[in-house]
């Protein structure tokens, strides 16, 4: 159905042509999924604006063609030829061929009801009235899950959640019943348990219609979950394609075998190290020292033990002309302990709290109650108590490493600059010490010194963040709280990262609080995990523990909605339900906290706890 | 909305209330009064001072009383449309103020419909066909007009239209119609006379609107929605009206506040180079002779319109941007 070969696009930068696609050439056939892998900046989006003729102003197509036969008209047209904004073309789009973009937030106009976006592009291809195309828009809204169509219709996007959002994004693109579906990246922004009933309402959507899908993701998980024809895509070049099976149990190009083991998966034996598609090598130099943990006279305390932390935030009430206000529990009774040396994990979706947690335990945040209580090896530190000077110098023991490397580092400091504001700060050495601490820290990450005049702007993500560990361990802090530390970076760079905080930690003896979404990274870096949700810890177990029995139906709905990279795990999508997993009040009894006043751990023994209503027993836990 | 709208003009009370003591106390700063700037004057002039009107005057209006009083007494004459009396002129301020007014708002009118109509499309094309060379000649004739001190271009513009078209040079209307009763001939006067101050209080003023909206509309332009849109198949003058255009606006509607009281107060200078009827000339002039109820009702005519007009503008925010109406305080 749809044919693309030798298809080449070139950019348009300052005057030069930069080529953004050689020599491209693959296909999609009627109702088949085709999955496009690879890293940012492999051109996976750039053939997909190519299909759509929604090239950027600067972009030209410099060769090829792009064959599409519509299955309706029966006709064959090239793309390529076709100008962007000819009536013909116009017709294709959105017609015959739509798109579903990554962004569900800012993909939608914030200032436009539901109902009319997606009516639109009905009204745009298809005769109907104005009556039909709203019935058959609430219809389609049914169809992709709106649990009440006809309110959905006049709701503007801002009112939805993230998956909502992609629902309705899914809805417009589903509308005209096109031939092809594009999805670039379609459940990237979202949380997992989401991401696998999104997958899943695609796969039943696709199913129904009839229609081939272009799955555009750098996610071997999914692919691995919904292709059957898979094409590997690296720095504008086809690297390889095949059907799915074939190329994941025999991949035949180098660079398909490196992005394999990059992957952190679930099977991994114990010991057994990712391997980055490019490695960095970490060099230790003089000035920074392991923390001897052995010398200190209290080393078996806690390292950090938090007690009954609980953060209230106050929002002002949903409409504008009310002065209402709405509670939201952050973060709520959230009890646990941090051994030293340990890497203890943080898991939970997005809006569960766990970086408001960070935050709290940093200072950053003020806890409405609770308790820190930070152990030194020779004294236990009060946090919550620390002021002015005191409080100064206690930061040195503790620091942060951000989600988002591009806005943690200012752009208009060199890096030199950046690794030495934390020294200057903390009136740490003079001149001489601050520059050779910098050179080392650049080599301690993998970096070359010589980059230290250079601003952020000119390294890659990986690099940036890379840059940002180096910053955290300027002034030797025996605890690092990573928050998200590689969700922005890509499968091949994060590998990278998570192997770099690894032999860091081995080498300088820190302790570790790591906060992540990711299943799968917490699974390859901690020790013991915690799981939040909606604020509060539902499990806490040692790591293989809670891969293998977890009880807390939370944590069990979020392992299985993972989408591993292996043919022999598929995700069992008749399992996903449509209730959501995060929402406490449809959890069974003894986990529900609908009526009951109070919670606690119960023990499961070898440190496995689960949150379960007071008064219950390890009994209820098998019903 | 009904109650948020109250609620809104509740709050403008004490606003204009502490707007009325600012402008009542700037007015008074200066040492002594009208009467007494009136006084000296005449004596420089070596005339004689009639001892016994200027004491009526003083005791008429409560010169002579401690400022609380003045103040009140100016208040609760404006709450009663009373403004009180202007000495230089020595008539009633509705009477001074009366068709000026009219003109006044006449002009500023014209010129905002004016910045609006021509800064739109220059705005939209310039952003739609940003770093070509319309973009470029029209960013350039913008800074011109941002760059140009409007009584230059006022005495630059008098002299072109008096020479090809004849108008005659200053003011608003021919010479004739002056103080004449208004009729047809007098309205089209007035309209011919009209155009060179619109243009000449416009200029700056539209040159900063295509800035702002060219600004506005290509931060829009690249979002993903617009994309969406593309994507959708949408034909793309309906696109750039539907979408980015509609989003731009909020910037526009966030300004009508602001733009009455600055074309107002900011066509002032250009009324006295023009001598045009309206009432700059004569704000400046009174507050040059301390003729404190005539300035202070113009003040305070000026407040009213900057707080009634950001009230508007916040109440059409509202009905355009559905985020404004029921995002409340809600952040993400």
């Amino acid at each position: 159905m749809l044919e693309v070969n030798n298809l080449a696009v070139d950019f348009d930068l300052q005057g030069s042509p930069v080529p953004a696609l050689k020599d491209v050439s693959f296909k999609v056939n009627q109702g088949e999924t085709v999955a496009l892998v690879g890293e940012s900046g492999s051109g996976k989006s750039v053939t997909s604006q190519a299909i759509m003729g929604i090239l950027p102003r600067n972009a030209t197509i410099r060769a090829g063609e792009i064959l599409f036969n519509s299955p309706e008209t029966g006709q064959r047209v090239d793309i390529a030829q076709l100008d962007p904004e000819s009536p013909q073309m116009r017709q294709i789009r959105g017609g015959s061929i739509s798109i579903i973009f990554q962004e569900p937030m800012t993909s939608l106009s914030p200032v436009h009801t539901i109902g009319d976006q997606i009516s639109e592009a009905l009204f745009l291809h298809r005769d109907a009235s104005r009556e039909e195309g709203m019935k058959l828009t609430e219809a389609m809204l049914q169809q992709v899950g709106f649990a009440e169509p006809s309110r959905a219709l006049n709701m503007f996007p801002f009112e939805l959640s993230g998956g909502l959002r992609q629902r309705a994004m899914i809805a417009m693109a589903m509308i005209c019943h096109p031939s092809l579906m594009i999805a670039d990246e379609p459940t990237t922004a979202l949380d997992v348990t989401i991401q696998a009933r999104i997958l899943k309402l695609i796969r039943e959507l696709q199913a129904e219609l009839g229609m081939a899908l272009l799955l555009i993701t750098h996610d071997l998980g999914v692919v691995a979950n919904m292709a059957e024809q898979v094409v590997v895509m690296y720095h504008g070049r086809v690297m390889e394609a095949g059907p799915l099976k074939h190329l994941f149990e025999n991949p035949q190009h180098e660079y398909l075998k490196a992005l394999m083991h990059a992957v952190p998966r679930f099977d991994l034996k114990p010991g057994e190290r990712l391997v980055p598609v490019r490695e960095i090598h970490s060099e230790t130099g003089a000035l920074i020292d392991k923390h001897p943990s052995d010398q200190l006279p209290n080393a078996s305390e806690p390292h950090l033990r938090v007690k009954d932390l609980s953060k209230t935030y106050h929002l002002h009430g949903g409409n504008w002309s009310s002065s209402k206000t709405r509670q939201l529990l952050a973060v709520d009774q959230v009890s646990f302990e941090v051994e030293r040396g340990e890497c203890f994990g943080v898991v939970g979706e997005s809006g569960c709290g766990k970086t408001t947690l960070s935050k709290i335990i940093m200072r950053a945040i003020t806890p409405d109650q609770g308790d820190i209580i930070y152990h030194d090896g020779r004294q236990a530190i009060d946090v919550r108590a620390l002021d002015g000077d005191d409080l100064l110098a206690f930061r040195r023991n503790m620091q942060f490493i951000f989600q988002d490397p591009y806005s943690a580092l200012n752009p208009r400091m060199t890096v030199f600059d950046i690794l030495r504001e934390p020294l200057v700060v903390h009136d740490k050495g003079d001149m001489d010490y601050q520059r050779e601490m910098a050179t080392e820290l650049m080599r301690l990450v993998g970096m070359d010194p010589r980059f230290l005049n250079r601003y952020p702007h000119s390294f890659s993500g990986g690099q940036r963040q890379r840059i940002g560990i180096a910053r955290a361990l300027a002034l030797q802090p025996a605890l690092i709280i990573c928050d998200e530390p590689v969700s922005a970076l890509d499968v091949s760079i994060q590998a990278q990262v998570l192997n770099l905080l690894k032999d860091l930690q081995q080498e300088l003896g820190l302790t570790y609080i790591f906060i992540s979404h990711n299943l799968a990274v917490i699974h390859y870096i901690a020790n013991r995990i915690a799981v939040m949700c909606r604020g509060r810890i539902v499990e806490l177990a040692p790591r293989d523990r809670l891969f293998e029995n977890p009880v807390h139906p939370y944590t069990q709905a979020l392992l299985s909605a993972v989408p591993h990279p292996e043919l022999s795990q598929p995700l069992s999508f008749e399992a996903i339900t449509e209730s959501a997993a995060s929402e406490p009040a449809l959890w069974q009894f003894p986990f529900t906290i609908a009526g009951i006043e109070k919670t606690d751990f119960m023990d499961l023994g070898d440190g496995h706890f689960v949150r379960v209503a007071v008064g219950s027993k390890p009994s209820d836990l098998a019903a | 909305m009904l109650g948020y709208i109250l609620r809104r003009i509740l709050t403008m009370i004490p606003t204009l209330l502490v707007i009325s003591m600012l402008v009542f106390v700037i007015i008074q700063l200066p040492p002594g009064d009208y009467l007494e700037s009136h006084i000296a004057e005449l004596q420089s002039q070596g005339e004689s001072v009639d001892e016994n009107k200027i004491q009526f005057l003083r005791e008429q209006y409560g010169l002579d009383k401690p400022l609380l009083h003045q103040y009140w007494v100016w208040l609760s004459g404006m709450l009663q449309g009373d403004f009180g009396y202007s000495f230089e002129y020595d008539l009633p301020v509705t009477e001074v103020v009366g068709d000026r007014l009219f003109l006044t708002i006449i002009i500023s009118i014209a010129t905002i419909l004016f910045t609006w109509m021509v800064a739109f499309p220059i705005g939209i094309y310039s952003a739609t066909h940003q770093y070509s060379w319309g973009d470029y000649g029209l960013s350039t004739l913008g800074f011109l007009g941002l760059a140009t001190p409007n009584f230059l271009l006022a005495l630059v513009m008098l002299y072109f239209a008096n020479v090809y078209f004849g108008t005659s040079i200053g003011g608003l209307m021919d010479p004739e119609y002056i103080d004449a009763p208004w009729s047809i001939d007098k309205l089209v006067s007035i309209l011919e006379h009209l155009w060179i101050p619109v243009i000449v209080i416009g200029t700056s003023g539209t040159a900063g609107m295509i800035r702002r909206l060219r600004a506005n509309l290509l931060d829009e332009l690249q979002k993903q929605y617009v994309t969406t849109g593309r994507a959708k198949g949408l034909p793309p003058g309906k696109l750039l009206t539907k979408y980015p255009l509609r989003v731009a606006l909020n910037f526009f509607v966030a300004d009508i506040g602001n733009l009455l009281p600055t074309v107002i107060s900011g066509a002032e200078i250009v009324a006295v180079v023009m001598s045009l009827p309206t009432t700059g000339p004569i704000l400046l002039s009174a507050l040059q002779s301390q003729d404190m109820y005539l300035a202070g009702s113009f003040l305070m005519f000026l407040a009213v319109l900057t707080v009634v007009g950001v009230l508007v503008s916040d109440i059409a925010l509202a009905l355009l941007d559905p985020r404004v109406r029921l995002g409340g305080g809600v952040s993400k």
